[in-house]
């Protein structure tokens, strides 16, 4: 295999797992797992999105923070852009943190409240001296209006912006540094609908322009497909399948898979007229006591008793469609 | 046959320290028997607000219902004390809300057997025992499972799909002629909004009642609602039959909304999304004219000169909008 | 009334995106100053506070005579026109002692609530940010010291070491410790769990950093309540220690002492007891109608901006 940096590899993830325990009792003894991350391999190549799309508890917004690196994985391995990451020291990730931009859901939550914009902008390039001190205004200024905000406003606090304005500057803060890959946390789904499409836009065209790869994370399977290369589909901690954007949704092979498209509503009568409903039965396991074998055994409708024992291994289908289900 | 439910000119303002807030501002729609429709705007259109007027559970001070009639069985609701006995004998029995967050809607201190026994005993008068027994066959009915072993637990035993199915069991125990449901999928995943949107159609058909979805997503309204308001800054601007609404908007919002909505299904790249412009209005001290002129993009002459225009009639068949420069063309 | 800040074209294209704001510009602050000063009682207990501290600031040039100079003639005077509120057992001027007691009580009370403020901050963030067994250690160290109760302390650590202003300052200030770094603690945990500690970190900030930035900034504002509060507290704790005789040392004036001596004579001349306990309840009044103010004015508001 060759060494990720010589191809158009820019991460690579084996087999990780990020367990969390649970403690009990005064002495806070170990009683169990709670398995966010169970086993994950995948790969996002250069200048793509890759999309991630769950529902709660699934495991793809810890993988995100993984990958960042803002928690230490139990185990596997996260290879970016050739250096394997997972169990470098703190001190080692700093440096590297310039090239991983992270941009968060919360547009009241992710920025501090006692800070200007433009130092919350300017934070990155001072940590990593990325410019000197006399320039740091004229860079924060150039990314303002990068992403479309007026550099006049610098000297206000967050709560002088609105929601979407908020996340411009989380995204600007994401790009400070000029980073290769950027973690895209459920970046719109606390903003309001006519104000999405802003921001998305406003993502794809600064990829366009800066030849940035997006992990972009998201429950909202209209708005991945849309702006992402590929997608994975994870469930209670695994991926359950993975392919092109457009493949996913003409030829979904996983059942679960199946009833999430299945779910989403079109904003077209005409069309959910005519639209097949998958309506899943029962509730997403907890993380901490999931079923056995497959974990969509217990809700599958095509299940068989082997699904309880067997845990499907991700397996390829052609055309860069993986699926991890043993009746496919 | 007059409507079931019929609300004329709605307003309620609310006085805040910065100022005057028109959060409704002259809202009119109707319901008929045994229909769905659907409140659709996004946050601070003033949807929730209407639906809590309705009601009349809108918190005074600092809001205040300044004007309108809300005409149910014959009677203008908002003639009648909000804490009144008319009113408590409405809510809940003939006309019951859904709310978006269960966990704040739901006493953490009861069991779901005296929550919803509360409603039966109140309403219906029925006994203890019976209306025990109702209320586990409710929890069956929503699908909660082992409902006889789980109707005495508490809120905090049931996961957040759950805890919407008993709010929505609550909703429906005493045969609501009219269930409104509040951004009902605000928090919840998409494979159990589409659980409980499913059910919640199956029992308004069930039992016959009509219901509200008020919402900001577009899909969930043109999957389940058989007509729609659309709302913005505190009026509705376009009303329509579903169809109708969504293959011809007329009001630049509406299909501006439509145009920058990515839509499962389109081919990756092929549609590059067309955002709204501009920032949500801000709603004290709003001028007179169009609350959405400053991000219209097919603003004309008039729209900066006249006040804000009346809903009229676009085309044939109920379809009304609010707009000078009504878009004529397919969009 | 919203501003429009005019538009600014995109880098990417035709598109411009309007960049009005949505409210005026405000500080946070001037709207705390308005809903303090604008309620009554805050504004009264800030005046007495002021005026306390004006007092003690410029006490040379106020008090008619030097707090600690004996007129052995005029021992026990009533209040006259030479000496305002008369005279003690040694022919010490009352009024002056009074006007240089208020600077004891402040210097008093300002060390030790700020000392121990800043201790307990200290070791409140520390565990909250660091957790694991900074977190138990230092959780444990208040834990014992919350266990004794806070007048026992007091009491214990003022009589051992004998008395005088800077052991008074330690005593106040030691009590107070434990329960400075639990708020902060408390607040800190609560600051971390948000996003922008988390972002801090994704941009390769030092945990340093951070916590003077992002953590401190954001979790100490509600303890500025407390502190308030806790003057008066410590105000009236040392007048406890100073009447007790094992706080400041006579002849130096403290309110506390002086309301001590002044019982023996509170038939004969009842102005050297009452005048200093009337000082002594301005002071603490003052500091504790501005405190309750001024936690009006920031809580609600705390809660929406954090």
């Amino acid at each position: 295999m060759n060494t990720t940096s010589q191809n158009n590899i820019m991460v690579e993830v084996k087999n990780l797992k990020m367990y969390f325990p649970i403690t009990r009792g005064l002495l806070q003894k170990k009683v169990g797992d709670i398995k966010a991350v169970d086993d994950v391999s995948f790969e996002i190549k250069k200048h793509e999105t890759l999309g991630l799309v769950g529902e709660s508890g699934c495991g793809k917004t810890t993988t995100g923070r993984c990958i960042l690196r803002l928690y230490k994985p139990t185990s596997g391995e996260i290879i970016f852009d050739g250096k394997n990451i997972s169990t470098l020291p703190e001190s080692k990730i700093r440096p590297l943190r310039c090239s991983m931009g992270a941009i968060f859901q919360d547009p009241f939550g992710s920025l501090n409240p006692r800070q200007t914009a433009g130092s919350i902008v300017a934070d990155p390039l001072k940590i990593h001296n990325i410019v000197k001190p006399s320039e740091v205004n004229d860079m924060v200024a150039d990314l303002f209006r990068m992403v479309g905000l007026d550099p006049s406003m610098m000297d206000r606090v967050p709560h002088e912006f609105s929601g979407g304005q908020r996340q411009r500057l989380g995204v600007a803060r994401a790009l400070a540094c000029k980073p290769a890959l950027v973690v895209c946390d459920e970046p719109i789904s606390a903003l309001d609908v006519s104000i999405q499409a802003q921001i998305i836009n406003l993502l794809e065209d600064l990829q366009e322009k800066l030849g940035l790869t997006y992990l972009f994370i998201a429950h909202d399977l209209s708005v991945v497909q849309h702006i992402s290369n590929r997608v994975a589909v994870m469930y209670l901690g695994r991926i359950v399948e993975i392919a092109d954007s457009d493949e996913l949704y003409e030829n979904p092979r996983h059942p679960y898979t199946q009833a999430l498209l299945s779910a989403v509503p079109v904003p077209d009568p005409f069309i959910e007229e005519t639209r097949q409903r998958i309506v899943l039965k029962g509730e997403v396991p907890s993380p901490a006591n999931p079923p056995s074998g497959c974990h969509f055994h217990p809700r599958c409708q095509i299940a068989i008793p082997d699904c309880s024992q067997i845990r499907p291994e991700l397996k390829d289908i052609g055309n860069g469609h993986r699926v991890a289900c043993i009746r496919v | 046959m007059g409507n079931l439910l019929k609300v004329q000119d709605l307003k309620t303002y609310f006085k805040t320290d910065r100022g005057l807030v028109k959060a409704v501002d002259g809202v009119s729609f109707y319901l008929d028997e045994e229909e769905i429709i659907g409140v659709v705007g996004e946050s601070g259109c003033g949807k929730s607000v209407t639906m809590l007027s309705v009601m009349q559970l809108v918190q005074s001070p600092p809001g205040k219902i300044m004007g309108g009639k809300v005409i149910f069985e014959g009677q203008d609701l908002l003639q009648f004390n909000p804490k009144g006995a008319e009113m408590r004998s409405i809510r809940g029995a003939k006309i019951a809300m859904i709310f978006q967050e269960p966990m704040t809607s739901l006493n953490p201190v009861l069991t779901i057997c005296r929550q919803i026994t509360e409603s039966l005993e109140l309403h219906l008068g029925m006994s203890g025992y019976a209306a025990r027994e109702r209320a586990i066959e409710l929890l069956r009915l929503v699908g909660v499972p082992e409902p006889e072993k789980r109707i005495d637990d508490y809120p905090h035993q049931f996961s957040g799909g759950m805890r919407q199915r008993v709010m929505i069991a609550m909703a429906l125990s005493c045969n609501p002629k009219i269930l409104i449901a509040d951004e009902p999928t605000t928090a919840v995943d998409v494979t159990t909004q589409a659980q409980l949107l499913e059910l919640m159609k199956d029992m308004v058909t069930r039992f016959r009642s009509s219901l509200i979805i008020v919402t900001h997503n577009l899909g969930v309204v043109a999957r389940y609602a058989q007509r729609i308001y659309v709302m913005y800054a505190g009026r509705v601007i376009e009303s329509g039959a579903a169809k109708d609404l969504f293959k011809n908007p007329r009001h630049p919002y509406t299909s501006g909304l439509l145009k920058s909505v990515p839509r499962l299904g389109e081919k990756h790249g092929t549609r590059k999304l067309v955002p709204i412009e501009g920032l949500p209005p801000n709603l004290i001290n709003m001028p007179a004219t169009c609350a959405f002129l400053p991000r219209c993009a097919y603003k004309i002459k008039k729209c900066q000169e006249e006040p804000w225009p009346e809903l009229r009639l676009a085309g044939d068949n109920h379809h009304f909008v609010s707009c000078y420069a009504e878009l004529q063309e397919k969009l | 009334m919203a501003k429009e800040m005019g538009s600014v074209p995109s880098q990417t294209g035709a598109v411009t995106i309007p960049t009005a704001i949505t409210a005026p510009r405000y500080s946070e602050w001037r709207r705390i100053a308005r809903v303090f000063f604008g309620r009554k009682l805050s504004l009264i207990g800030f005046v007495l506070v002021m005026i306390w501290i004006v007092v003690a600031i410029f006490a040379p040039l106020i008090a008619p005579y030097d707090p600690l100079e004996t007129h052995a003639k005029d021992t026990l005077a009533h209040p006259s026109a030479k000496y305002w509120l008369g005279t003690d057992s040694t022919g010490r001027d009352t009024f002056s002692r009074i006007v240089y007691g208020a600077r004891t009580s402040l210097l008093i009370g300002f060390s030790a609530v700020f000392s121990s403020a800043l201790v307990g901050t200290i070791m409140g963030l520390a565990a909250a940010y660091f957790g694991g067994w900074v977190f138990t250690i230092i959780m444990r160290i208040t834990d014992a010291l919350m266990a004794l109760p806070g007048i026992i302390l007091v009491l214990l650590i003022a009589g051992l070491a004998g008395g005088g202003i800077p052991v008074v300052i330690f005593a106040l200030g030691f009590g107070g410790i434990a329960m400075q770094c639990r708020l902060m603690c408390g607040q800190s945990l609560s600051v971390k769990q948000n996003d922008y500690v988390m972002a801090a970190r994704a941009i390769g900030m030092s945990n340093w950093r951070i916590m003077l930035t992002q953590i401190f900034p954001n979790a100490f504002p509600p303890l500025i309540v407390g502190i308030t509060m806790g003057l008066g507290g410590v105000v009236l704790g040392e007048a406890g220690l100073s009447y007790l005789g094992i706080g400041v040392m006579p002849p130096t004036p403290s309110w506390g002492g002086m309301v001590n001596v002044g019982q023996g004579y509170l038939f004969s001349n009842p102005e050297l007891s009452l005048a200093p306990g009337a000082a002594l309840m301005t002071l603490v009044f003052g500091f504790n109608m501005a405190g309750d103010g001024l936690r009006d004015a920031i809580d609600p508001r705390l809660r929406g901006a954090f």
